[in-house]
Formats: C-alpha cells, structure tokens, sequence
C-alpha cells in the first residue's frame, strides 16, 4: 500500500475521464455547437494521452491520439460536430476503455477502423496537410521563434512525470535548442535523491501557435514556472537567436519571478483546479475499515454506557455520555464520507438511454431529478444493475413505439425518468415512463399460464405486479435482444432484497408505469429498537415502525381466527412472534405490539418487552444462515451477546399472507 | 485433508458424546471457554445458534445433532472450537461444540480406515475416516459435508 501503483491509479483517473468524455459527447449530441463542451471532451481525450504515455498504456496513447488528431477538426471548427461523428466518437471512447482496462481483450483490427471511421465522420478536411494550412491562417503568419524558460517542481519525478518526455515532445513542434539551467542543484548534503533540480532554457522555432507549446505542458503547468517569449518577428524563421541562451544559465534561470508571460491558463488551470478543491482519493477498502471500525467503538461504547448506567460514580457517568456524544458524531462523519451523491450513477445511463434509443428505434428523452441525493457508496454499486434492467424495460415494454404514441395523442418521443429522493431513512430511487402502462389482464393470464395464479383468484394490483419479479416471468410476445427474456426484474428483485430494500410498482393504463425501489440510507449501522420475545432480544430498524401499543385482553384472549388489532379504526393484522419463533418460556402477563410497515403494508409484532432504542451495527448472518429468511442480519450487543434483526419486509409479507389465508377461510364458511 | 493421500493428520481431539472426534488443527482458528449463545429461530438445528466471535456473528453448530446423539447441558470442559472451512470457494468460520478438548495428536494414516458401511448408526457421508487412539476409535469428520 506504500507506494502507489502508477497504472492503477492512471486507470482509475482515465476511467473519470472517459466518463467525463462521454458525458461531453453525448450533451454535444444536443447542443453541437457549444465550445465549451468540445474543450471539455478534448481536455479529456489529451489527458487521456498524456497521461497514457507517461505510464506506458502506449497502446491508448496512440489510438488516443489518433481520435484527437480528428476530433481537432471538431474542436477548430472545421467540421460540426454531427450525429455519426458523436457515434463514433462514443465507440472510439469504449475502444479506450477496452485499451485501458484489459488491453489483451481488444481486438486487433478494431482501433483501425474506428479512427478510419472518425476520419471519415469529419470529412476530407482530415487530411493532414490541409489541416496545418488551416491552423496557420489563425495563428497569423509561419514560422514563429519562442523562447522558454522552464522549471518544474521538485517532486515531478516523484509524481511520475518524465521530464525528458516533454522535451521530446517539444522537438516535436520544431526545431528546437536548449540548455540546462543548473544554478538551482544544491549541495550534495542537501540533495534529494528524487528532487528535480534542473530547469531549461529552450529556444524553438516552430510553425504551430503558442497554445500548442502550452499544450505540452498541460499536466504539470499547475506546479511549474514557465515562461514564453516571442522571439523578433518570424522573418527568417530557421535563424534562432543564439544568444539567448548560453548566457542564461546564471542569471536567467532563476524562477522568473516577475515574469508577466508566465503561464496561468485559465482554461487549463480551471479544468485542473476546479476539481481539485480540497477533495482526496482515497482507497474504498480504507472506508470499509474505517467504517469496521467505528462499529466496534460503537459496540464497545455501548458496553461502557451500559456499566456506567450501573455505576454510582458521576465521573464515570460524565466520562460515558462524552464518549457516547463522540462516538455518534464519528459515526456520523464516517458515514457522511461514504455518501456519494446518486448523480454520478444517473450519468451512466445517459449513454444506455442514448444506445437503446437508438437500437429500438423509438425517441427517448431520459430526465433525471434529484442527482445530489446521496447514498452509501456500495449501494450506489450495487444499485447500478438493477437500474439498467429497469430502465431497458421501461424503454422496450413501457414506452411505445412513435407511431403509436401519435396515435394516442402523446408526443412521439418518450420521457424516462430518474428520480431519487429522500423519504425519512429512506432513499427512494424511481424509473418512470410515460408508456402504455402495465397490462394487468395479461400478467394474470400469464400467472395462471405458468400455474402460478390459481384462476380467478382475488389479487390487488400491487399482488398481481409481484409476478413481475419472478424468475422467467415475461409477458413480451417476443424475445429482443433487450429484453423479454423475464430474468431482469429477478436479478433486480433479488439485488434490491440484499440490499434490504423493497419495490413499489404503480402504474396508469396509457399514461406509463413507476418502478419506485426503497432502499435504507445505508448498509452499516441503523437505530434499532430492542425487544424481547422469551428469552431472546430482537432489534427492529427503527425507521419501519410505526407505533407501539399494548395488546389488551381482549385482543389477546380472541380467537386465532381474528389476529387484528383495532388501530384509530383501521384493521391491522398482527404476528405473536412468541408463536413464530417458538418460545417456549411464559409469556409475559402485558404483552405489547410494535406496528410496523414495509411501503403501504402494516403489521403488528407482538413481543414480550421493548427494551430500548439501539445503535445497531449491522453484521451479516453466515451463509449456513442463508435459509432464515426472518432475520436480515443481527448486531451485538453492549454485554457482546449476538441479537438478530428483524426482516421487516419478510415479516410483513408473511402477515399479509395470513390475512389473506383467514379471510379466504371467512369466503368459504360463508 | 492429508489423510486419504497417505501423510500422518495433525489433529485436535475432541471429546464429543462420549466419542472421540479428530478435527485438523490446520482449520482451528480458536478454543474458546463457552460465550453466551443466541438462538436463530427457524435454523437447520444443529447450527441453531449464533455467537460473537471478536466482533464477528458466527454460527454455532453442535455435531451431536449430526451424528444423532442427545444434546447435552455445558459443563466446566465445554469448549467452542472456532474453525474455517472452505464451503464452495468461500472461507467459512464456525464455531464447534465440544465437551472437552483433548491434546492436539498426529494420526498416522496406515492407522485409520475407510469408515464402515454397515454396523454404524451415523451416516456415512460425514465420516471421512476412522483412526484410532489408544483403544479407542476416533472419527475424522466430513466437516464440508456436513456444513453443506
């Protein structure tokens, strides 16, 4: 971990960049003139490539190269940025990737005909030669003499900048001429084996204008002096002044410090700068520690609270409401730093949106709303499949085709919507479409078709739109390559159970379909309320219950045939989890209820006791625990003795099905 | 395990209803003196229970219930055995009942034996061998088996 690994962190860096590329793409795609997203797309693409080579990825070096060198059309305003150009130009940036990330994957032939391809997107005026015509009418006249004074800064070798690399690629513009200024090497004592001491002083005559030399030194212009001075007019051209620089190693060399050329571009300093503020890359596996960590403290704190509670010392009892005070503040800030906000998830879909639109042949515009609401970092990772799975359904089944959309009125290009926001300790993340609306009569012939549905069963809709889920479960005539193959919504219901979560499905018959996942804010730790039920206690997510109340004797005594309880005129079922869970102590003579809900669902707990609030820090049950689908993991205690939590969702699905069994029961009696 | 290709085991005994039962010490992790246990309502019920292990929520499996012996109340040698064992790729810890632990032994491979088919209430598949100590029997168990 000690030192960095150079070509994992240029993997990395390039992975943001190529995001930031595609994002430029495909906002250019709608507005094909902006400069400033052109600038943007060619930062990317010339980072990619500076620092490609410097890391020895020369592979994407070149092939980036070769996607700048036509994508400067774009940017000289030569050529417009077009539908196909963009197109290609997206593929050209997934063949970077392939580069990138597993360069023995990539096909040999294929970075050829991409760039054959953007050659051809943005015309004749590729040719090389034509091009060096254009850019010198711009830049005024031919050849130009520039003097430079360069020092870079001491840790340069240290951040893996190759100083000879530059120099190289100043040769590159022109003939050129330097020296070595060495006024600032120290003595030996003083000498890092690692500084860069030596700054040069560089005479070069070249054709290209001044923004190519400071081109050169993009990347490290941000820790550098460098200044550049046109040298007389351009007359004669070849004839550098000689004098300039033999002369210059003493007094010139030094850091020019009132230099006025000295370079501080504001458009490249701001692609740099801009980012940069204050913000820290830092290793996923560091936060999960940390994050490990801080859950012990929290256990052990409540190990402390609990002895202190007991104690007569009112030190102790001042010192345990410190440490109680601290260690919620240190859970919090551990937490807050694993918050990403869910824009940076949303913008991988613009490219999928933009590729099915395509594909399907249907006009789709995807609008996202609620980008800075953050989650926990694995859950964004996690959420990402399941997304894609919602969205390619809602494109392919829910939206229409333009003819059709036409014919009911309704523009022809599809809206999709990405929308997230927060709803108590919840996050809820919606798909949704303006479509067609889901089917009911077809999902329940379907059902029945697969035997999953006795026929003429009553179902609500929310029951009927589970079926969704199940695994080989599609109603599309057709199998595309998209989708209809019915394992989509499986994999999405499964992810969105591990990560306990729960779907909600609403739909309007033409007006389109909500996917809506509910998902905890996040995966560690959670309030939980403690109960006991025999001798076990039990933690419930504090964020799904609703109310306690104490189950009367009436309500007790009752028949097994009406589990209800009477709450401000609603009937709510409830569970004696004495009875699940097979206790086989005395129940206590109060036995109290705690209600609590999963999406419009409620359902009462019946417990022994409530013991208290909770910090509960979620530990995972062992895989030979996988077949308990009551509990959704369990957590440790202030005395180190392990409690399971409640898995609400499950709990409430299992009341409801028991409802359902009892009323069944009461249509039959009667 | 070492045995079926003809190396000595080095194993932990322990002492189990009355019967001895040879687990490899390359897999203990820990002996633990017994920690409260919280019972999973609805578990397979030989590993009924959880317990904590520094920090970690690990299942608690009793190879009685395996091997169709009578549970038994903790005495003062009860001891839980934490152990890892590979389940289908993955790194498994679980912690194992013992009455008692006994020393940790080699068991050379001429003396243990294919376990028998006939005669034996157990089943088959969780004994991997049948070794001996002293004059008694010890049974090397299929912990992958019986955990999976």
């Amino acid at each position: 971990m000690g030192t960095p690994d150079f070509a994992e962190t240029f993997r990395q860096e390039a992975q943001e960049l190529l995001e930031q590329l595609e994002q430029a793409l495909l906002d250019l795609e709608r507005t094909p003139d902006d400069h400033e997203l052109i600038d943007s797309a060619f930062r990317a693409l010339h980072t990619i490539k500076g620092s490609g080579a410097m890391f020895g990825f020369q592979n994407v070096a070149a092939f980036t190269h070769g996607f700048e060198t036509a994508f400067d059309q774009v940017r000289k305003g030569s050529v417009p940025s077009s539908r196909e150009l963009i197109a290609v130009a997206l593929a050209a940036k997934d063949h970077i990737r392939v580069l990138v990330d597993e360069p023995e994957a990539a096909e040999a032939g294929r970075g050829g005909a991409i760039l054959d391809a953007l050659r051809q997107a943005v015309g004749p005026a590729a040719d090389p030669a034509p091009k060096e015509a254009a850019a010198d009418p711009a830049t005024g006249a031919g050849p130009a003499t520039w003097h430079l004074r360069i020092r870079l800064g001491q840790d340069v070798l240290v951040n893996g900048t190759n100083p000879l690399l530059l120099l190289d690629e100043l040769r590159s513009l022109g003939p050129c001429q330097g020296a070595a200024v060495t006024d600032a090497i120290p003595t030996l004592e003083e000498m890092e084996g690692e500084g860069c001491y030596l700054g040069w002083d560089v005479v070069l005559t070249t054709e290209h204008p001044r923004s190519a030399i400071e081109e050169v030194f993009m990347f490290v212009i941000d820790d550098m002096d460098l200044a550049i001075e046109r040298v007389g007019a351009a007359e004669g051209g070849a004839a550098p002044v000689p004098a300039a620089h033999p002369a210059s190693s003493n007094g010139e060399g030094a850091p020019p410090a009132g230099d006025p050329p000295a370079v501080k571009h504001e458009a490249e300093a701001g692609h740099g700068a801009a980012k940069t503020t204050a913000s820290l890359r830092v290793q996923a596996e560091r936060l999960d520690e940390l994050m490990d960590r801080v859950g012990e403290l929290v256990i052990a704190q409540a190990r402390l609270t609990q002895l202190a509670a007991s104690s007569t010392d009112t030190h102790i009892k001042s010192v345990a409401e410190d440490i109680e005070r601290l260690t919620a503040g240190l859970r919090d800030t551990t937490m807050g730093i694993r918050m990403v906000p869910i824009g940076s998830l949303f913008g991988r879909f613009r490219r999928l949106v933009h590729d099915l639109s395509r594909d399907l042949g249907k006009q789709v515009e995807l609008a996202t709303i609620g980008e800075e609401t953050e989650l926990d970092k694995t859950m964004i990772e996690r959420l990402a499949d399941p997304l894609v799975h919602l969205i390619r359904n809602a494109i392919d089944h829910g939206l229409e085709d333009p003819q059709s959309r036409a014919a009911a009125g309704k523009q022809e290009t599809g809206r999709i919507r990405l929308i997230a926001r927060h709803a108590g300790a919840e996050v809820l993340v919606t798909v949704s479409d303006d479509g067609r609306g889901l089917d009911g009569e077809r999902i329940r012939a379907k059902a029945e078709e697969l035997g999953l549905l006795a026929p003429g069963t009553a179902l609500t809709d929310a029951e009927l739109y589970q079926f969704l889920f199940h695994p080989g479960f599609s109603t599309a005539h057709e199998i595309s390559a998209v989708s209809g193959r019915g394992v989509g919504m499986d994999v999405v219901k499964r992810t969105i159970e591990t990560l306990r979560g729960a779907i909600d499905i609403a739909t309007t018959p033409g007006q389109g379909t909500q996917v809506t996942l509910r998902l905890p804010l996040t995966l560690a730790i959670i309030e939980g309320l403690l109960v006991r039920i025999g001798e076990g206690r039990y933690a419930i997510p504090l964020s799904a219950i609703e109310e306690c109340v104490e189950l009367s004797a009436a309500d007790d005594t009752r028949s097994e045939g009406r589990s209800f309880l009477n709450i401000r005129g609603d009937l709510v079922p409830f569970l004696r989890l004495r009875e699940l869970f097979e206790t086989d102590t005395a129940p206590d003579p109060y036995q109290k209820v705690v209600i609590v809900s999963s999406g419009d669902l409620r359902v009462g707990l019946v417990v022994d006791q409530i013991i208290g609030s909770h910090q509960t820090v979620i530990k995972s049950l062992s895989k030979l625990h996988a077949d308990v689908d009551t509990f959704s993991g369990a957590t440790i205690l202030g005395d180190g003795t392990v409690a399971l939590i409640l898995d609400i969702g499950h709990l409430v699905e299992r009341g409801q099905a028991r409802e359902e069994k009892l009323k069944a029961r009461q249509v039959e009696a009667v | 395990m070492a045995v079926p290709d003809g190396r000595s085991l080095e194993a932990v005994m322990l002492g189990l209803g009355g019967e001895f039962f040879a687990l490899e010490a390359g897999i203990v992790r820990e002996i633990l003196d017994p920690v409260p246990v919280t019972e999973v309502p609805g578990a397979r019920s030989f590993i009924r229970g959880v317990i904590n292990v520094r920090g970690k929520v690990v299942p608690l499996a009793d190879l009685r219930l395996c091997f169709g012996m009578t549970p038994a109340p903790p005495t003062q040698d009860t001891r839980m055995v934490v152990v890892e064992i590979d389940l289908d790729g993955d790194p498994t810890t679980v912690g194992i009942l013992a009455d008692k632990v006994h020393e940790v032994t080699e068991i050379a491979a001429a003396s243990t034996e294919e376990a028998p088919r006939i005669g034996m209430q157990w089943r088959p598949e969780f004994i991997r061998r049948i070794g001996k100590r002293n004059d008694d029997f010890v049974v090397i168990p299929n912990m992958e088996r019986i955990f999976s």
